[in-house]
């Protein structure tokens, strides 16, 4: 006969428990499931991503109705426990009793609520479940938020507010922020960061009461008379387990409900696991513990060899642009040793605390791509003295390999941890994939490895193509080119990450298997190390497709296409007197009007390029960018100059932006278009950014394109002025030329990063905008200037032949 | 085999070409390296594409119409693409670049 099996608590320990227990031996019990709160389980640590809006909450739900059902459990949701019946081996619920032969207790925690006065007004919550997520989520840039806690919930939860225009202040009581986690550098740099969101921080800083009106919370009043307004007051100083039940059951509780090492409670026949329990003196937040608690109780449960172990952890923060790592132990000591490497133009910080040549603890910030190598020494106790002088700089620099995220998995024992979350060790994966998981899917169901915060997911990735070889094929990411196993993002990191500043130091420093790159990816690291580097990095023209190299388009014959700049397409009849001389001059064969309101002259002879460009320069032409991975044009239309529909000067604000942007490289090429009135006669709305103006302001979308690919723009956002207009176009463009991967337009680039990433960065972040605006400034201070006019002067000689023996002959 | 002096090797940007122009067609000079010349005929088996305007990796160049790459030690096409270019003998003396006479005046003067 089958086990009667209860659980009581839908949450992701139970919930994790159920999964192995299904899995392993879908027969062996008959299920019933009480949860309090009226749905199943959902990943509770990704509450984060749904408040700052990068996910939604169905998207995180990890147990539906259709997951209990498939598995025959038996769903008591929206029901209370009344009582455990030990004698008679029965769980009361509301609405009947259920026995049980054998009981899990996952009643979870209660967030703990500072008893101050006032904590009881209404709009003061804790940050614990989708209602309170949601109600954060109703707050907006006119409202104001305190919240009491610096540790990893209370700074998630402000940042996730402060990326929707929340004006938040975090309370903390302690000298730094994240003390459980981070030292007094990391905490500094943290501070920091948040602060350039636009985050107050409040350190040292005692609550003493919570003020209210008619039954609201109004302010916070700290200790030293600070009264800090608010409309929501959220509380996120720690947790408390759920003991009541159990406690009231009779078995043995603490501060959580005790257990041992197979998870079970003082009577043999219950099990308790997640946040409600204590084990061995320790109560347990992070999920991962949770995790191992889970699958060691469902072990027991099936009657198999299985103990808890209490394993060094390891910290991330889920807020976007705040990259910290920590983990194993960093406080000072006797006989303790630090490393501390520091960048402060970067904002890098890390340290490695070393205790008889075993490293001990980690604290980084900044950059943390060797964060899990740095945790593996840690957990395995490696003996670091013989790598001791270069251990700072990773395991790219061990061994004399070269900076490939591939040797340093392979590198990996097979224990070495992948997964943080779900505890998922290398060989676990290698098993999964060997057993026929032949994508990241097959891995994640299979494994669960990256199915939960998903940090890890590139390191998976990685696993699979070191297993798997050449029959492993990346989905998305591919490398650069053959002379590489880099991908775009990776040289892109590594170049900003490791300051590489030369295509040379690229070539040498992350381990080229040629000599000088080829013609793939020659032309991507020239642009990401001038976009990156734009005063310290010169252009190189030999690492440029012809058309860019020539500043005009090739032909099929050889000859060239030359398209001079007419802002905003208004031109006046000097210049067009001038093109017209010039296609007579030169033999121009063909003269077209293009879609960018300008003039294309085609089948100019190469050599003959110097002396054309110079005849339109003194017309007061200049290069038109028609052949660059760069800004071509800004469309317009005659907005209120002409039109009796205008609304704005639309020609106007499209010639200010030609002259801001022209010159600037950028991915791929760049088109712009502003519109006077919603008729949209300069298509705007299929350009890579379009501006449409409207009676109230300009209304500003992007991710456009009209090629091989036809694409709407999406609104980006409305803003009331033409300044405003403007520094979003040149944020939007710094921000794509910043992360965009080489020859991607930006609709894709907006595909891989997001809408709401975007605005988080260009609208909501005033001072990130700014930011931008300066980056993209100081780039143009090289790049805003006639190409033309330069080569005319400097390389004209270039374009003629080195040697000519036909005319020697001639004579 | 007489040599001809072509002009001094700065005049060939670095990893960068020069067209050489004679009667029986254009030459590509190709600088891979500080002190390393190679010379070929400018036009790319394929569709005529202009080498000289290629990109110079290596000791070969890629056409900047259709991406075909050459060997400038055999003129052989590399990879999928069959094809061959002609190359031609050229030398550097004290920074000059001298080419081969036969490869301006061979089939002129034939």
């Amino acid at each position: 006969m089958k086990q009667r099996l209860v659980v009581i608590g839908a949450g992701m320990a139970s919930g994790r428990v159920l999964e192995h227990l299904t899995d392993a031996a879908p027969d062996a019990f008959d299920i019933t499931l009480f949860n309090a709160e009226p749905c199943g389980n959902y990943n509770r640590i990704m509450l984060s991503p749904v408040l700052s809006g990068e996910k939604t909450y169905e998207e995180i739900v990890t147990h539906d109705d259709a997951w209990y059902a498939a598995r025959g459990i038996a769903c008591r949701f929206g029901e209370k426990v009344e009582k455990i019946d030990r004698e008679m081996k029965v769980v009361e619920g509301d609405n009947g009793h259920v026995p049980y032969d054998k009981l899990v207790i996952a009643t979870g925690s209660t967030p703990f609520m500072i008893p101050l006065p006032g904590h009881d007004l209404e709009g003061v919550i804790a940050y614990r479940d989708l209602e309170d997520t949601q109600r954060m989520m109703g707050m907006g840039p006119d409202n104001k938020v305190v919240v009491i806690g610096g540790g990893l919930l209370g700074l998630e939860a402000a940042a996730g507010m402060a990326a929707h225009g929340v004006d938040v202040t975090v309370v903390h009581i302690m000298g730094h922020l994240m003390e459980r986690q981070l030292d007094e550098a990391a905490g500094h740099l943290l501070k920091k960061s948040l602060e350039d969101k636009g985050i107050k921080i409040c350190l040292q800083a005692n609550s003493k009461e919570v003020l209210g009106e008619d039954g609201k919370v109004r302010a916070l009043l700290l200790d030293d008379g600070t009264k800090l307004p608010c409309d929501l007051l959220v509380m996120a100083v720690g947790i408390r387990p759920n003991t009541a039940l159990a406690q009231e059951a009779g078995l043995a509780t603490g501060r959580g409900i005790h257990v041992d090492d197979q998870m079970l409670t003082s009577d043999t026949d219950v099990y308790a696991v997640g946040e409600c329990v204590e084990h061995d003196g320790e109560v347990f937040g992070l999920v991962a513990p949770l995790y191992d608690q889970a699958k060691v109780a469902a072990q027991s449960l099936l009657e198999e060899e299985a103990a808890f172990v209490q394993k060094t952890l390891s910290t991330k923060l889920k807020v976007t642009g705040c990259d910290l790592f920590s983990a194993g132990d960093f406080a000072d000591g006797p006989g303790r040793e630090d490393i501390v490497f520091r960048d402060p133009s970067r904002g890098v910080y890390k340290r490695l605390v070393i205790e008889e040549d075993r490293l001990v603890g980690a604290v980084m910030y900044g950059d943390t791509a060797d964060g899990s190598w740095f945790f593996g020494l840690i957990k395995d106790g490696t003996s670091i003295e013989e790598m001791r002088e270069t251990l700072i700089f990773g395991p790219a620099y061990q061994g004399g390999d070269t900076a490939d995220p591939l040797s340093a998995v392979a590198a990996l024992p097979p224990e070495a941890e992948i997964c943080g979350c779900n505890g998922v060790c290398k060989s676990e994966i290698v098993e999964a994939i060997n057993a026929g998981a032949g994508d990241l899917g097959a891995v994640r169901a299979n494994t669960k490895a990256s199915a939960s915060c998903g940090t890890c997911t590139g390191l998976v990735e990685q696993v699979l193509q070191v297993t798997l070889g050449d029959a492993f094929q990346l989905p998305t990411a591919q490398p650069i080119c053959g002379c590489t196993d880099l991908k775009h993002e990776d040289v892109r990191r590594l170049i900003k990450g490791q300051e590489l500043k030369s295509q040379a130091a690229v070539w040498q420093e992350l381990g080229w298997k040629t000599l000088d790159g080829c013609h793939v990816c020659r032309p991507a690291i020239n642009y990401y190390l001038l976009a990156d580097w734009p005063l310290e990095y010169q252009d190189d023209p030999q690492s440029r497709f012809v058309n860019e190299r020539k500043h005009a388009n090739i032909q099929k014959d050889g000859t060239f296409s030359v398209v001079p700049r007419m802002w905003g397409g208004i031109t006046t009849p000097d210049e067009l007197r001038a093109i017209a001389d010039a296609a007579d001059k030169y033999d121009v064969p063909t003269v077209k009007v293009t879609g960018g309101q300008r003039i294309d002259l085609l089948g100019v002879k190469g050599e003959d390029l110097p002396a054309i460009w110079s005849d339109l320069n003194q017309a007061g032409l200049v290069s038109g960018h028609a052949y660059s991975k760069g800004l071509r044009t800004v469309k317009t239309c005659v907005g209120t100059d002409h039109c009796r529909f205008g609304t704005q000067d639309s020609t106007g604000l499209g010639i200010k932006l030609e002259k801001i942007l022209w010159g600037s490289w950028t991915p791929h090429k760049l088109k712009l278009a502003v519109s006077g009135c919603p008729r949209n006669c300069a298509e705007a709305t299929c350009k890579d950014i379009g501006v449409v103006c409207v009676d109230s302001g300009y209304q500003i979308s992007i991710g456009g394109a009209a090629g091989m690919d036809v694409k709407e723009t999406e609104l980006l956002c409305q803003v009331p002025t033409e300044e405003e207009a403007t520094e979003v176009v040149m944020a939007v463009t710094q921000a794509y030329r910043e992360g965009g991967k080489y020859l991607d337009r930006l609709y894709k680039w907006l595909g891989k990063v997001g809408m709401d990433w975007v605005k988080a960065q260009v609208v909501d972040d005033v001072e990130n905008r700014a930011a931008l605006v300066a980056r993209f400034e100081l780039s143009q201070s090289i790049y805003r200037k006639d190409p033309w006019a330069e080569h005319v002067k400097e390389k004209a000689q270039t374009y003629a032949p080195i040697a000519d023996f036909t005319l020697e002959a001639a004579e | 085999m007489s040599w001809i002096d072509i002009g001094h090797i700065d005049e060939v940007p670095l990893r960068g070409a020069r067209l050489v122009k004679t009667h029986i067609g254009c030459i590509a000079v190709f600088r891979t390296a500080e002190a390393d010349v190679y010379a070929a005929t400018n036009s790319c088996p394929h569709n005529g594409g202009p080498l000289s305007e290629g990109i110079v990796h290596g000791q070969s160049v890629t056409c900047p119409l259709h991406n075909w790459v050459f060997d400038l030690n055999t003129g052989e096409a590399q990879g999928a693409d069959d094809g061959r270019i002609t190359t031609y003998p050229v030398r550097l003396e004290d920074g000059r670049i001298l080419l081969d006479d036969g490869a301006i005046t061979r089939r002129s003067a034939a």
